[in-house]
């Protein structure tokens, strides 16, 4: 009997994916260091903006953005203890939900701080990438606020 | 800094796996290793399936005897390719074909060079023209493409269950 090959095979499709008004609007803020959300029926900032709202689901205005603050608190978060490929970090790290200055509803992301140090509540900052492109890493990561 | 707004994101999607290829998928595999190509020959109903399965999807019969073929074969079919694709640097246009290699029952996707693309026609004989010996590895891809043989075009009889 043949003894059986085994080998890694990786496969990719390297998707271009159009982003539509809002949440182009969103990146190209991001580019500028500025992040946006909108104000939906509720009366309630989301942050990233939604084209549509969630309640009624009419369409939102891409074009009455609010800025709100590179700072805000961790509302929830949970351990990555393995990272995969592409991923913010390559060690254990916690993905976070922030709820900047201004807005009502969490971000996610990753967050640069050690476990022990990690609590709901505890008070974040944007770590922004060196060169923003327009896309979701031009935020770094958090890391924990001063 | 750009003043464009961003309309579009490359959002890559990636799928890493271990693969394993199978005890007869490994023979043939090895067989590209020695530069040989290799199938096997279904006992009921003699056709020779290269690279070969663990048995005769027709027949349902395990296979048994293991079968060397020609790297000389038929094109059976082809297409002309006219726009590349992610990580392929051929120039264009070229040709896409389909190869019975001699001995075999079934088809094998290769890249046809070595003749203008408006000259490739069906039944062309063609042979496999191999990377250097020392770039071989556990891989089809060790034949870089096939290449026309001075030989009369088969008849279409010979080849057309394979269009
Ligand atoms: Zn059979």
């Amino acid at each position: 009997m043949t003894e059986v090959l085994s080998a890694p095979h990786s496969m990719e499709f390297p998707y271009t994916r159009s982003t539509g008004p809002m949440v182009g609007a969103f990146l190209t803020g991001l580019r500028d260091r500025r992040v946006l959300g909108v104000r939906d029926s509720a009366g309630r900032v989301v942050v990233p903006p939604p084209e549509y709202d969630a309640g009624t689901a009419a369409v939102l205005p891409a074009d009455e953005l609010i800025e709100v603050a590179s700072e805000g608190v961790v509302t929830s978060w949970s351990w990555n203890p393995k990272p995969r490929l592409g991923q913010p970090f390559e060690q254990p790290f916690a993905w976070v939900l922030v709820q900047l200055d201004g807005a009502d509803t969490g971000l996610l992301h990753a967050l640069d701080a050690p476990r022990d140090a990690i609590r709901t509540g505890m008070r974040v900052r944007i770590r922004w990438a060196e060169e923003p492109v327009g896309f979701i890493k031009d935020i770094a990561c958090f890391e924990p606020a001063p | 800094m750009t003043a464009e707004p961003i309309t579009g994101i490359v959002t890559p999607i990636r799928l890493d796996y271990t693969y394993t290829p199978g005890t007869s998928p490994s023979q043939f595999l090895r067989g590209m290793k020695e530069g040989r190509i290799l199938g096997r020959r279904c006992p009921s109903c003699a056709k020779v399936y290269v690279p070969p399965r663990g048995g005769c999807p027709m027949c349902g019969v395990e296979f048994a005897e293991e079968v060397r073929v020609a790297d000389t074969g038929t094109l059976v079919t082809f297409a002309v390719v006219n726009v590349n694709f992610a990580n392929r640097v051929i120039d264009l246009p070229y040709v896409s074909g389909e190869v019975r290699f001699d001995g075999s029952d079934t088809t094998s996707m290769v890249l046809v060079q070595g003749i203008p693309v408006d000259q490739v026609r069906m039944g062309m004989r063609v042979k496999a023209h191999w990377l250097p010996r020392d770039e071989w590895d556990f891989t089809f891809a060790n034949i870089d493409y096939v290449e026309p043989l001075d030989e009369p075009d088969a008849d279409y009889e010979s080849y057309k269950e394979f269009v």
